[in-house]
């Protein structure tokens, strides 16, 4: 595995809403990470995530097409993308969501609205766990 | 059902009753039939009019909201209220949308002149500490006053540019305004709706009630409905929700995740 919280790893933003596809680019950008990548909807991301080598997936819940929490149990799922780090920004606050998100295996979960450093604390919440 | 419709029909009722009643007892079995073909008839005649006065009420709902059928219902060209409503909502979605990019593109923008401005001063700051202890010879000291008039010009520039960029980003807030109003306009129409559902629910009642229907009436959707619901704008009224991103940390943790 490459070394965890690598500036240069490749990340796919998930989100219907290309205005929070853009801020989220932009916090991350602002962290150092450049290698940024954008998809609209899970049924979109899935195949993309497939076809390449990501490092990190950052995914709204709510998309009309396949959702996060599908998309996330279509990752953990899959051989190749099973290990794959997984962030959920999502405006769903409901007790059960968050734990059927824990459950499916999510690395973190942020509520919108969220703050630059709620970002940043679990991006690095998650590569440290993985580096351990 | 209006109620002196009701008491109205009540009143015939008895009266028939009574004569129906009056008719058995003493052995007019001819009247009598007759009587109960009477009770049936007013029965129907009731059950008519508030089948009537039903479609009636269906008919104008669907005028006044303009909706879109292919039954002739008169001027169908008009925009249905609720494609109105939908066209509406849409409004709200690209104005909010182009306000939000305008915004952010205002700040892209702004970001590197501020870093800009802090970079030319971290610069410039050690030569001017070098002068200030008389640690300069006179060719660093010219080259460093040609700095420092090009950085105040600099900085001048760029205040100006950020300042016309922050002004641009109060402006692009207009958004909420025409949203604002917009969504006024909705929430009036969902209420118009809903009323007009509920006054074709006691038509309907009054229908059912005469007719001697007894509905399976579905149970109604429980308090907190199942799966994703986007997000929550009434959290104070809700236990089932979590309140801000600590909250969220504090449940996960607490389950061992």
């Amino acid at each position: 595995m490459e070394a965890a919280l690598n500036k240069n790893m490749k990340i796919l933003i998930v989100d219907d809403f290309s205005t929070m596809r853009r801020i989220i680019k932009n916090l991350l950008r602002d962290l150092g990470y450049t290698n940024t990548h954008e998809a609209d909807d899970g049924s979109s991301a899935l195949p993309v995530l497939k076809g390449s080598d990501f490092d990190f997936l950052i995914t709204d819940w709510n998309m009309p097409g396949m959702t996060g929490i599908e998309l996330l149990k279509a990752v953990r799922a899959d051989d190749k993308l099973r290990t794959l780090p997984v962030l959920m920004v999502t405006a769903e606050a409901k007790r059960e969501q968050i734990i059927e998100a824990a459950q499916a295996g999510v690395n973190g979960y942020v509520v919108k609205p969220f703050t630059a450093q709620a970002l940043k604390e679990k991006i690095e919440k998650i590569f440290e766990r993985v580096e351990a | 059902m209006s109620t002196s419709d009701s008491s109205q029909l009540e009143a015939e009722l008895v009266t028939q009753a009574k004569e129906l009643l009056t008719q058995l007892e003493s052995g007019h079995s001819v009247e009598a039939m007759k009587t109960i073909s009477s009770l049936h008839l007013t029965r129907e005649q009731f059950l008519f009019q508030e089948v009537g006065k039903l479609t009636r009420s269906l008919h104008d709902a669907i005028k006044n909201f303009h909706m879109d059928t292919t039954l002739d219902l008169g001027d169908v060209t008009e925009l249905s209220r609720m494609e109105d409503a939908s066209d509406r909502l849409n409004y709200v979605i690209t104005m909010t949308e182009r306000a939000a990019n305008r915004t952010m593109d205002m700040v892209e923008d702004t970001m590197p002149l501020s870093n800009q401005l802090g970079e030319r001063a971290r610069r410039i700051k050690p030569e001017w500490e070098r002068l200030m202890r008389r640690q300069m010879s006179p060719e660093e000291f010219r080259n460093l006053y040609k700095d420092v008039l090009a950085f105040l010009d600099s900085t001048n520039d760029d205040a100006s540019k950020i300042e016309s960029n922050l002004s641009n980003i109060l402006l692009a807030q207009d958004f909420q305004d025409l949203t604002g109003q917009v969504i006024k306009k909705v929430i009036t129409l969902v209420r118009e709706v809903e009323s007009n559902l509920v006054h074709l629910v006691r038509m309907a009642a009054t229908v059912d009630q005469i007719a001697g229907f007894k509905h399976e009436l579905a149970p109604a959707p429980s308090e907190c409905p199942l799966g994703p619901e986007g997000p929550i704008v009434n959290p104070e009224k809700r236990t089932d929700v979590v309140n801000g991103q600590d909250e969220v940390d504090a449940l996960l943790s607490s389950l061992g995740f």
